[in-house]
């Protein structure tokens, strides 16, 4: 059966920021209204609304979809939120397109947000219940300890070093310089400056880990025949994949992310691609921790194994390099709103593909990106393929 | 081609008040290996995609889409939560098959309500933290406030209400996988304690456990693996309002604007001469009356009557929860819409043992997400 053909129409986006004044609902809705405006469309050509946000426990609010429903648009009109953990952010754009791909919605409203400063003293404890109740919750593991393991072991397999992952954040935190929208710019910073930054959980320190932000991302997805009346630069949805592995992580080895290259997969084949290393001309794979960029370079088949910190060494994967990699800045530098900053990669690769990135746009007139991210207990993939 | 899907496997665990010796990924890999073996199809082989519907709260576990791919056979593959009814994932799963990308999606939903201490406190947290939360009632004082305005609007009467009580736990005598039949009469259930002013205590829910898993399919695939795929005709689901200062009381926008996407989609002008049967939420006795007029099977006001004169009964000319509802089975949470939809799948397959009804065709499922929530899903099956 051939599949209907979705494109993005329109895209807006908050400022990140540490700690924002409104509320879920209103940065929802100051995200909706930007994308809204940018396709000049109103909520009355919106059709159906997707919703994606991380866990309740940040609001303190059960059921936070249901509650953020009207910020998000969706007074009298269909509304689901999806939810795989710190993958959602690229999965809400994939909800999105089953939505118009089944055929029952021609426009369709896609919202993540995320508001993680109501979490007093500080949002990381939110993340002591992800953990198995019964042979993890005792020993009182936190994010960064597991990542901190993973980190370390993807560090021993292949022989790289902290200065070798560092170059990422520093790239990405330059990069977010030319971001409006960003929490973390900085035009100057050095390899140094992480290296010498707290450790916080060995071998993370501080500025190899995204800050906790608040924000919200918004897009529009149109079917083909609705899409060209909408805008003449439509950014279509070429391939999508997700992928959960077994919820047991201390069972895997964390050196490689199966998982992503799964999801990578599923999202070439539906996108007829053969050559990624060709054919993707820019990447925003999902970056938390710098090491996590590398990774997902690997796990994508961008790079070898253990490879990935030869191309940011080289400079390929710097904005004006072969394949450019986080041009936006990424959640290093612009902000790790969790869900918000999945779909701020999608978005970024709308306004790349039109060249509408301003100070950030990558030169050569890329016609193809590739958004991933990753989450639960480093357990889940989430890519989207888009080309103009 | 036609592109129609199917229901083409069932399987449930359950449903009763405790189930201290399973634990939820017990209960899950019961329903589920149930289903799987119903449609004759391998999860690890043949199921495309795999959906769960459930919420970080009602299961102490933040981020809970990790806990369910291994219980279900979904390791390494596309797997993903949506913090909805039971209804909503169905619906997912019926896009996903749609899109023509997949075709066998598995949808899963279950409840451990037993293992929560304090639901009630669970449930405040859903109210806005701004406005309604500081003034520390309980949540069901919306259910009381719902049903005053519903009585109130369609003259509606608290013995009607009772009627729907005594009729759904009579028909759940007959339901072996309800826990909650009882002979009562409309006596029992007015002379029982309030809950929330006018609602009582009989008049609503208690907590069920259990796990429901279905199995769906593309045309393809429906008729080459199953002797009797039921085919989902329609599905909708809308959102009124979240805020209670907002949102209609009297009837439910939300079901009103489902039931229109579902029936548009499946060519339903006139539904109560289309629809053989139904099972619509009733967690509160007076929604089973207030939702089958938004639905458009009674006019305002007639739901009432139409209940005490039996004509919604096993034998009516329009039975509405003959499985019991969820006063006889229970209230399942977020598994409850497809607690819903069993029970018009076992009828349309001709399954339902002593609760059968005869020459049935199109069946019509609805759910709601509870208080205090203003959202609603509704899906129409035929054989």
């Amino acid at each position: 059966m051939s599949m209907r053909k979705v494109a993005i129409v329109g895209a807006g986006m908050t400022k990140f920021v540490r700690r924002a004044l409104e509320t879920g609902k209103e940065l929802s809705w100051q995200a909706t209204r930007q994308a809204l405006d940018s396709c000049d469309l109103t909520m009355d050509d919106i059709e159906a609304v997707c919703l994606g946000t991380a866990p309740d426990a940040f609001d303190g609010v059960h059921m936070k979809g249901e509650y953020l429903s009207d910020g998000a648009g969706a007074w009298r009109k269909p509304y689901m939120r999806s939810y795989v953990g710190g993958g959602t952010g690229v999965f809400v754009p994939i909800q999105g397109w089953y939505h118009v791909a089944s055929g029952l919605f021609d426009v369709v409203l896609v919202v993540a947000e995320e508001k993680m400063s109501s979490y007093y003293p500080h949002a990381q404890a939110a993340f002591l219940t992800i953990f198995d109740h019964t042979t993890e919750r005792p020993l009182k593991p936190n994010l960064l300890w597991i990542f901190a393991l993973e980190m370390n072991r993807y560090m021993q397999t292949y022989g790289i070093s902290k200065s070798d992952i560092a170059r990422v954040a520093v790239k990405n935190k330059r990069n977010a310089a030319d971001h409006p929208s960003a929490l973390l710019g900085d035009a100057e910073i050095t390899v140094d400056d992480v290296l010498n930054s707290e450790t916080l959980a060995w071998p993370v320190n501080r500025l190899d880990v995204s800050p906790v932000s608040d924000g919200a991302v918004a897009i529009v997805l149109a079917a083909e025949h609705v899409a060209k009346r909408i805008t003449d630069k439509p950014v279509w949805i070429e391939g999508v994949g997700w992928n959960l592995d077994t919820a047991y992580w201390t069972n895997r080895d964390l050196a490689y992310p199966r998982y992503v290259e799964y999801a990578a997969r599923m999202a070439y084949d539906m996108a007829g691609i053969k050559e990624p290393r060709k054919q993707i001309h820019i990447v925003e794979p999902y970056d938390p921790f710098d090491y996590k960029e590398l990774h997902h370079l690997e796990g994508l088949l961008l790079a070898d194994r253990g490879q990935a910190p030869q191309l940011v060494a080289d400079g390929i994967t710097h904005r004006d390099g072969d394949m450019p990699v986080c041009p936006s800045g990424g959640l290093l530098g612009v902000g790790n709103p969790i869900a918000a900053a999945g779909l701020m990669k999608v978005a970024e690769l709308f306004w790349q593909l039109r060249e509408e990135a301003g100070a950030r746009q990558v030169p050569g007139q890329p016609k193809r990106g590739l958004a991933q991210a990753w989450g639960d207990l480093m357990q889940v993939g989430t890519v989207v393929i888009v080309g103009r | 081609m036609s592109d129609r899907v199917a229901i083409i496997g069932i399987g449930w665990s359950g449903f009763r008040p405790i189930s201290p010796e399973l634990s939820y990924k017990e209960l899950m890999y019961e329903a589920a290996s149930r289903a799987y073996n119903d449609a004759g199809v391998d999860p690890r082989k043949d199921v495309e995609s795999f959906i769960t519907v459930a919420e970080d709260f009602h299961e102490g576990t933040s981020i809970f889409d990790e806990y369910t791919p291994d219980q279900l056979g979904a390791v390494l593959k596309p797997m993903h939560t949506i913090t909805g009814d039971g209804l909503h994932g169905l619906a997912t799963a019926y896009m996903l098959v749609k899109t023509g990308q997949f075709s066998i999606v598995a949808v899963e939903g279950h409840s451990k309500a037993s293992n929560i201490l304090t639901l009630s406190g669970v449930t405040a947290y859903a109210q806005d933290p701004v406005l309604n939360r500081p003034l520390r009632l309980n949540t069901q004082f919306v259910a009381g406030m719902e049903m005053n305005r519903y009585l109130h609007d369609t003259g509606t009467t608290a013995q009607q209400c009772a009627e729907v009580v005594v009729k759904n736990r009579r028909n759940a005598l007959h339901n072996p996988s309800a826990p909650y039949g009882a002979d009562l009469s409309i006596g029992d259930v007015l002379s029982g304690p309030p809950l929330a002013w006018p609602l009582g205590t009989q008049e609503t829910a208690e907590h069920s456990d259990g796990a429901i898993a279905f199995i769906l399919a593309s045309e393809e695939k429906a008729l080459y693996l199953s002797d009797f795929p039921i085919w989902v005709l329609g599905i909708g689901w809308s959102n009124d309002s979240p805020s209670l200062e907002n949102r209609n009381w009297g009837v439910s926008n939300s079901t009103k604007d489902a039931a229109f996407m579902a029936y548009r989609q499946a060519g339903i002008a006139s539904p109560y001469q289309a629809v053989d049967f139904a099972e619509v939420d009733d967690i509160y006795a007076f929604k089973e009356l207030q939702v089958l007029e938004s639905l458009g099977f009674f006019r305002p006001g007639e739901a009432g009557p139409a209940t005490q004169e039996g004509l919604t009964q096993k034998e009516g000319a329009f039975p509405v929860n003959v499985s019991g509802g969820s006063l006889g089975i229970g209230n399942l949470l977020d598994a409850n819409g497809l607690v819903r939809a069993l029970e018009i799948i076992l009828q349309l397959r001709g399954e339902a043992g002593p609760r059968q009804l005869e020459d049935v065709s199109i069946g019509l499922a609805q759910s709601w997400r509870g208080i205090p929530t203003a959202s609603d899903a509704v899906a129409i099956f035929s054989n």
